[in-house]
């Protein structure tokens, strides 16, 4: 036994063959160990559902393998299968039964029964909130509520591994804080390994412990998400508001400053005291400008109403990679 | 096989959820009834028997089993439901046979529900009991054919109007076989052997000796190949255009 719960080895699905044939996934290999909560990145088409689809076992790869707590998917699905709990995209669920029902099915085609079954449905939907609605047919339900039952039968049986295809797609803000609270609980105990695809990438920042971007099926990063951050070129820029003595052109001065790349202009407002300039000012790569800032603020007497250093910025960095895979 | 009573289960549970199931026996028992009695003479015929109930009996159900079947697969697709359910630890082949064997006994409690005709013939005269209980056998038995033939269909695709029109199509050449024009036919050109192979696929043919209080191990075998066969090629298609 290896200590990976889910270990992908140049994992590669075509779909069609000849030359209309779409390389959705290819040879995306990575490894996960437990308690990581990995985001799986990637814009519309990038091959996040397809690989996902591999790993539980709906689609069989074109070649490489797929392995879940040491079973390979292929040869042992239903090993892998009983080990996962999976979310597909938009979380299909039978419109006509109940809740109650469905996760009662559900815990039964996963060999529970008797009391076991009962306590399982029971903290599934204490943790999915879904008391109000259990007697309610699935399709009468708001899309919130579908997706904590979709949730709810992924967690049923405690998997140690649990895959979810944009769990918060098409949710409210409140819906979506909802999910996320959830998915932090979930990972708290470090025994599980946590798969989840996005492209919403404050999400990354909320609950991942690791990203992984893909485009055009191929890994293109893999990295904690303040490391990827900090590739963007906003690591290290600061943003400042000031209100300067009128007339001064302040941008020139910043850009003035040793390691400063540009100056971006965020706008202005006016207040009693004068006008308030905001601008971002972006350090060339792998420079620290914040302390020249500082210096040079105060040699002046620019009144400071804000300062503050960015980590960067995870949508930069997302384009970025993201444009320059669909090149080749 | 594992988990494979649980679809059972839950798809038996789905038929009384929803109308469709009551809907569906009121119109078997409705037009079993016109069908025996005013279309096939059961008065006329002064014969107290089943015989014109289950004459018809083969094309009522080469309509209304298609309808039955039509939803089990193609709706799965459309809705998204099959890769939920490819991806519980069921073996495909065990979601097959439970989703189908609990259309089946479906089918069968609507064909149970005609015994009012049972207990009219019965109540009018002495029939012969033990070829009606054969003939109800042999509906059974068909109507499992038919029901695997379009779960097959649905499976095949996410369309549920053309998996219908499929599976009644397949349903009316099983039963076009047995017919004499059609082997007719056959026989000024094609080989014996051919027609011979056409003529035994015969629903009608099996039905009618099974009927005549007959059951012939024969006609057990062809039936439960056929259904076998089905649900492995309804398995392999599902595999098929994910
Ligand atoms: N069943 C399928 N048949 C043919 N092409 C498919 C199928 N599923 C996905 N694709 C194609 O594979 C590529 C990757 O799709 P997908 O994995 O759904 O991307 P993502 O989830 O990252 O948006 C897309 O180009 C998509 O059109
Ligand atoms: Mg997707």
């Amino acid at each position: 036994m290896t200590n990976r719960l889910i270990e992908l080895d140049r994992l590669t699905k075509r779909f069609g063959s000849g030359s209309g044939s779409i390389l959705a996934v290819d040879g995306v290999s990575f490894s996960i160990a437990p308690g990581e909560v990995l985001g799986f990145l990637g814009p519309n088409g990038a091959g996040k559902s397809t690989t996902m689809k591999m790993i539980t076992g709906y689609l069989a790869p074109t070649s490489g393998s797929a392995k879940v707590c040491g079973f390979d998917v292929g040869e042992s699905p239903l090993d892998v299968k009983a080990r996962i709990g999976y979310l597909p995209e938009g979380a299909p669920a039978y419109a006509d039964m109940t809740p109650e029902s469905f996760l009662d099915f559900c815990a039964r085609a996963r060999g529970m029964s008797g009391s076991a079954k009962r306590g399982a449905i029971d903290k599934a939907i204490s943790r999915t909130s879904l008391q109000g609605v259990l007697r309610q047919p699935i399709d009468t339900l708001s899309k919130g509520f579908k997706r904590r039952v979709g949730l709810a039968q992924a967690i049923l049986h405690e998997p140690p591994v649990l895959i979810m295809d944009e769990p918060t797609d098409g949710l409210d803000p409140n819906q979506k804080f909802e999910v996320r609270r959830l998915i932090r609980e979930l990972a708290g105990q470090g025994e599980r390994a946590i798969v989840l695809s996005t492209h919403i990438l404050e999400e990354v920042e909320a609950v991942c412990t690791r990203a992984i971007v893909i485009a055009k099926g191929k890994v293109v990063a893999d990295a904690t998400p303040i490391e990827l951050a900090a590739r963007s070129r906003y690591h290290n820029a600061v943003t400042v508001s000031l209100v300067p003595p009128a007339g001064t052109a302040i941008f020139e001065e910043f850009q003035k400053l040793a390691g400063v790349a540009s100056v971006e202009d965020l706008g202005r407002a006016t207040t009693s005291e004068g006008v308030r300039v905001t601008c971002t000012v972006i350090p060339s790569r792998g420079k620290d400008i914040a302390p020249a800032i500082t210096q040079l603020v105060r040699s002046k007497n620019w009144r400071v109403d804000q300062m503050r250093t960015e980590g960067g910025r995870l949508d930069d960095v997302f384009r970025e990679l993201t444009s320059t895979g669909a090149k080749n | 096989m594992q988990g494979w009573t649980a679809v059972l289960r839950r798809e038996l549970a789905g038929y009384f959820v929803t109308p469709v199931a009551y809907v569906f026996i009121i119109i078997f028992l409705i037009l079993s009834g016109v069908f025996t009695f005013e279309i096939g003479g059961f008065f006329e015929a002064r014969q107290a028997d089943l015989r014109s109930f289950f004459t018809f009996q083969p094309w009522l159900f080469m309509c209304l089993i298609p309808a039955i079947a039509m939803r089990l697969w193609a709706e799965e697709r459309r809705s998204g439901t099959l890769e939920l359910l490819s991806t519980l630890p069921i073996t495909r082949l065990g979601a097959v046979v439970g989703k189908y064997l609990a259309a089946w006994i479906f089918t069968t409690l609507a064909i149970v529900l005609t015994f009012p005709l049972w207990i009219t013939v019965n109540y009018l005269g002495h029939p012969d009991n033990g070829a009606i209980l054969t003939g109800y056998v042999g509906s059974v038995l068909m109507a499992g054919s038919f029901l695997a033939i379009g779960a097959c269909a649905s499976a095949a695709t996410r369309s549920q109007v053309v998996a219908f029109i499929l599976a009644v199509v397949v349903c009316f050449g099983f039963l076009l076989a047995g017919l004499s024009p059609v082997l007719d036919f056959f026989q000024g050109w094609a080989p014996q052997g051919v027609v011979d192979t056409i003529a035994s696929f015969s629903f009608l043919t099996r039905f009618d000796s099974i009927g005549k209080g007959v059951i012939d191990a024969r006609d057990l075998i062809f039936f439960g190949s056929l259904i076998v066969t089905c649900l492995v090629l309804n398995a392999a298609l599902l595999e098929r255009g994910k």
